[in-house]
């Protein structure tokens, strides 16, 4: 099958890789860059456990075509935290007991990233908004919610 | 905003609440890795090489495979290997044989005949998951269609086709009866007695568990002939030892790793995908990834199976339910995975959390040409407490009572017999009711409030009833049409009051080191006593019957609770422990059964792996 | 047209583990050579918080810190037999089976700390911060990290133990349906608010309070978590989820999460939760497992609050607004029946 080479940024490190034509950002990340952290949870881009940031913003891993990634920059939550310490984001969501079985949580944090990067203070309503692409099958949201807002400094925001 | 509170001021006599590390809001040991991204579940491992394994599928309910043309597929590109049903070394199982129950009655690639739309008849292995698909979609069945069954009392008539050749009368062998018989008391007698009959139907669609995890598994060839599965099931053993029965392999040579799984509810308990991924490794010799998509997820993997229930309450004008009877139908789907289960764990639970002094109740595991259907967050519970919660309100509405005060006034308490014959205890429904209207401000009245789960038991309510009986419903009477009803019988025998066997409990730890010390224990624990009472004259030595474990176990007559020696007395730095209701003057001799419980087939001296029949 | 305020109650009781066919789980525990704790198990985390729960049920009961303690869960290959995470068995069975593992160390630990403080075991304490003293002379101590030293390059010993938790298996009287189900249950119960469109049949739920008996809130927060998702779920399948929403007809089945739907979080529904705790007698601590009884009670409380608003029973699951509306058309309108508990 054709093999088309992609150049982009991955977490900030530059990454070359030979794809398929049809391949898809997700299986490449995955299978070809090894970082496991975007999931695959249903591939019709229905579930949002693939989101990746693309130039900081939020898209479906599984609808990207991986060649449409040639120059741009990457980041998943495998590379969210820059050193030994975590993001304020993660500590939001590991203290305030946003995630169970975890599957959707790189997901999550990649669309909550996405709106507090550009809205550092975000409402309550514009919280839910940015992760309404995002499901979650195991804590019925409010956690999740609550921890983006904690993140943002806006511990109980309404 | 939600919010919680922690009564601790309830049961607080039961308790230690200082404890070094219970109790306490410490955060996950798994958290790191969910928010770093690196947890890694049974997809999360990487395999050079991998090939990809889909399956081809039923379009049609019920069909007769008539031929399999795969050569067009097998030439297409990327295609490494045609997976037949042949070219599975035992074909045929189920579920629960792994614990004696049932008989084998699933293929796993179906050979000569599908019962639901979706079963899978052949895969194939690729290099991508994309060609898979395409030589899946480029292989041509020839189908003899059918007539098929879609709706469980239907299925039930003499007329219905057949789901399941291993269960010709569609539903599953509750020997010597075709369904789970409930008998406590007398519900004629108790209608009779009553002022109102309510009666009426409920029933539960099929739920899909919808993890955001699909189901899968990865096999690769390992060392010294071993194989490696990684997989996402809820029950490692069982899906471990379901493989080594399928592909008639010895379990030592299956190295399984999961327990790291992105959700479940139940959806992942059948283990479908493991075999499916080791047998394409043996094929191959390659790693193979087994893995449903989200719409086979959705249509294909078995749901939360839907329920049907018929409930009749016979009521005193005061809101006292004096009888109930329900008639309940499990929609298996083509196959029994856990339905079966369902039937026992669904009929020991009635009649609800209520004391009623007459109970009966037939119960069936229902064969229909659907996805069979499997366990879910609540299994066998969820559609029968929402027909029991919903005929509640109705029974409240008939005898013009508040919801709440009917609730209380037929809470079970502390010491109550339970219509499977076993006391009562630990109860706490009332505070809960009491809490719950508290909390949402619906006005109880004073003596409803007063009530108490460790009270308000009495001799009555302790009492196993003389109990009408009948024998009807015998395996294969219904499918023979001398069945009109599936509703219970009136009673031909009586059983005598007092009739019961003796509980089941923890077996003792096998050294005494591993007994938790009793200061350690933090809770209370009450003296050992019978759970089965001797109210009414004892009448001893009818034989509840007990199952073939995979290994044949002791039986300790009175076996001490697991964390009990000595008793909680001795126990520091506590309330101290309000006496338990003393309700039995003397106790009768433990029971012993006689004739060994025997569901299902096993063979002595086989394998446990290969317990049950082969389809014939 | 309107829309109504309804209100229902509903409450029930869970039975934990399967007792058919016996239910064992196995564990083993094993000090590291400076006397840190790893526990080994076939169990399976898929969120329910297994590992968590089970580090800290060995912590408590082996008395040292929860940090010292990691559990690994399901390598067939290094974890003992485990029937599997369902039927509520996790929490009671492997949770048993670990205290009887670590209690077993347990009693290795103290013996190799009495032979270094020439004390009689039976006279020594853990402080649950990482040291063994003897009862009433703190001053007279040991670490735990000095006691594995001790144990393993000094006296030859190891701290580890075994444990297997199984309830005797049980069958069932075929004429009279006696059995032993379970040993023990759980109770929740809970009112429902809600509001009902009596034009387009749609249900909004505005407030759940409930009570929850938990036996033991193992870990409050993994508790919480339960509840909350458990709740959220029930309110999910009472009015969404099916996949045959014209059962018994398989038709119009949903292959997606376009046509399989679920509350999102912009229908996030004020939980207002109590938490009930009645220790089981065999349970671990006494917990009981909140995680699959949580859903129960909401899908009745719904039904009920559904008829409570427009006088409406909608009998079959799920409770859709075509069902509503069929039933208010069948009635000649909505019929409220005013608020119970006034």
């Amino acid at each position: 099958m054709a093999q088309t080479p992609v150049r982009f940024t991955l977490n900030g490190r530059e990454t070359g890789l030979f794809v398929e034509e049809a391949a898809n950002l997700l299986d490449v990340l995955r299978r070809g860059a090894g970082d496991i952290s975007p999931k695959y949870g249903c591939g019709q881009g229905t579930c949002g456990a693939c989101t990746v940031l693309i130039d900081g913003a939020p898209h479906l891993g599984c609808l990207t075509l991986a060649a449409t990634v040639e120059g741009r920059e990457v980041r998943t939550t495998g590379g969210m935290a820059d050193g030994p310490g975590l993001t304020a984001l993660q500590t939001a969501f590991m203290e305030g007991f946003a995630a169970q079985c975890g599957f959707c949580t790189p997901g999550m944090l990649m669309a909550a990233k996405a709106l507090l990067d550009r809205n550092p203070q975000p409402t309550r309503d514009e919280v839910i908004e940015a992760i309404s692409g995002n499901l979650c099958r195991c804590t019925g949201y409010e956690p999740i919610v609550d921890a983006i807002l904690a993140a943002s400094g806006q511990r109980g925001a309404a | 905003m939600s919010s919680i509170e922690f009564r601790k001021d309830l049961f607080a006599d039961e308790r230690d609440d200082n404890l070094n590390e219970i109790g306490k809001p410490k955060l996950r040991q798994d958290i790191e890795g969910h928010v770093r991204g690196r947890t890694a579940y049974y997809d999360d491992h990487l395999f050079d090489g991998l090939l990809h394994m889909r399956c081809v599928r039923s379009p049609h309910h019920h069909a007769r495979v008539r031929s399999i043309d795969s050569a067009g597929a097998e030439r297409m590109a990327g295609v490494r290997r045609v997976v037949r049903a042949s070219d599975v070394p035992h074909n045929i199982n189920t579920l629960l044989s792994l614990i004696g129950f049932g008989r084998d009655d699933e293929q796993l690639i179906a050979d000569r005949k599908v019962a639901y739309k979706g079963e899978p008849v052949l895969a194939i292995i690729a290099e991508t998951e994309a060609q898979a698909r395409a030589a899946c979609a480029a292989v041509r069945v020839d189908w003899e269609v059918l007539p098929h069954v879609l709706d469980v009392e239907e299925a039930l008539t003499p007329g219905a086709p057949v789901v399941n050749e291993e269960y010709p009368n569609n539903c599953f062998d509750y020997a010597p009866y075709d369904h789970v018989k409930l008998r406590f008391g007398d519900v004629e007698a108790g209608f009779a007695q009553a002022d109102r009959i309510v009666e009426a139907t409920y029933e539960m669609s099929p739920i899909e568990q919808a993890p955001i995890e699909t189901c899968g598994a990865i096999a690769a060839p390992e060392t010294s002939g071993r194989y490696v599965c990684h997989t996402g099931t809820q029950a490692l053993f069982f899906s471990l030892g379901t493989t080594a029965k399928l592909l008639d392999m010895p379990s030592s040579k299956l190295h399984f790793i999961g327990g790291t799984v992105g959700g479940g509810f139940g959806g992942k308990v059948d283990s479908l995908t493991e075999p499916m991924a080791v047998l394409g490794a043996v094929l191959t010799g390659k790693p193979v990834k087994f893995q449903w998509d989200r719409e086979e997820e959705m249509q294909v993997g078995a749901p939360r199976g839907a329920e049907r229930w018929i409930i009749k309450d016979g009521v005193m004008a005061d809101g006292r339910i004096v009888a109930r009877q329900f008639t309940g139908f499990f929609d298996a789907g083509a196959y029994t995975r856990l339905s079966s289960y369902a039937g026992t764990k669904g009929t020991g639970h009635l009649p609800g959390p209520y004391s009623i002094p007459n109970v009966a109740s037939n119960v069936f595991c229902v064969y229909t040409n659907r996805t069979p259907a499997t366990a879910m967050r609540g299994f066998g519970i969820t559609g029968v407490d929402f027909a029991i919660e919903c005929h509640m309100d109705r029974v409240a509405e008939a005898v013009g009572a508040d919801p709440i005060h009917l609730r209380i006034l037929n809470a079970y308490r502390d010491g109550d017999m339970k219509a499977h014959r076993r006391r009562a205890k630990n109860c706490a429904l009332v505070e809960c009711c009491q809490v719950a209207a508290g909390k949402a401000g619906w006005r109880v009245s004073p003596e409803d409030m007063a009530a108490s789960s460790k009270t308000g038991t009495t001799a009555d309510r302790q009492a196993i009833p003389e109990t009408a009986l009948d024998e009807d419903g015998r395996i294969g009477d219904r499918k023979a049409g001398r069945m009109p009803s599936a509703r219970p019988a009136k009673g031909t025998k009586r059983l005598p009051a007092g009739t019961h066997g003796r509980d089941h409990k923890a077996v003792p730890v096998q050294r005494p080191d591993m007994q938790q010390l009793a200061e350690r224990v933090g809770h209370r624990v009450a003296p050992e006593r019978d759970a089965a009472p001797a109210a009414s004259p004892t009448v001893p030595a009818r034989a509840p019957d007990t199952p073939t474990p995979a290994t044949a176990p002791s039986r300790p007559t009175a076996a001490p609770p697991a964390t009990s020696s000595p008793p909680a007395e001795a126990r520091p730095a506590a309330a101290p422990p309000q006496p338990m209701p003393q309700l039995q003057p003397a106790q009768p001799k433990p029971y012993e059964p006689d004739t060994p419980f025997r569901q299902g087939v096993r063979r002595p001296g086989v394998s446990r792996f290969l317990s049950g029949s082969r389809r014939r | 047209m309107a829309i109504h305020p309804g209100r229902g109650f509903a409450c029930i009781n869970y039975p934990i583990g399967m007792n058919l066919g016996g239910d064992p789980a196995q564990a083993l525990v094993h000090a590291t050579p400076d006397g840190k704790f790893m526990v080994t198990l076939s169990a399976i985390d898929l969120g329910q918080g297994m590992k968590s729960v089970t580090r800290q049920i060995a912590a408590e009961a082996l008395g040292v810190p929860l940090e010292d303690v990691h559990v690994d869960t399901a390598d067939s290959d290094t974890g003992p037999h485990d029937m599997g995470s369902f039927a509520s068995r996790g929490t009671h069975r492997v949770g048993n089976a670990v205290i009887r593992a670590a209690s077993e160390a347990r009693a290795q630990m103290m013996d190799a700390a009495s032979e270094e403080l020439e004390v009689s075991a039976t006279d020594l304490d853990t402080d649950g911060q990482g040291n063994i003293h003897v009862k009433g002379a703190p001053s007279r101590t040991i670490t735990v990290a000095e006691t594995a030293i001790a144990a393993q390059f000094k006296q030859g010993k190891t701290l580890s133990g075994r444990g297997i938790f199984l309830i005797e298996p049980s069958g069932v009287d075929p004429d009279t349906g006696e059995m032993s189900p379970v040993t023990t249950y759980a109770h929740a119960a809970l009112v429902i608010d809600l509001t009902v469109d009596d034009e387009t049949g749609e249900v909004e739920v505005t407030e759940i309070n409930s009570a929850y008996e938990v036996g033991r809130a193992l870990n409050p927060k993994l508790v919480e978590q339960q509840l909350i998702g458990g709740a959220w779920m029930g309110v999910s399948h009472a009015l969404y989820e099916t996949t045959e929403p014209y059962y018994p007809d398989r038709a119009h089945g949903p292959e997606d999460f376009n046509s399989y739907l679920m509350p999102g979080p912009g229908e996030i529904v004020p939980h207002n939760i109590a938490v009930l705790e009645r220790p089981a007698e065999d349970a671990p601590y006494g917990g009981k497992g909140p995680g699959e009884m949580c859903a129960n009670p909401v899908l009745p409380a719904i039904a009920n609050a559904v008829y409570n608003a427009v006088g409406v029973r909608v009998d079959k699951l799920p409770i859709t607004p075509e069902k509503i509306l069929r039933g208010i058309e069948a009635n000649g309108g909505a019929k409220p029946q005013g608020r119970p508990g006034a």
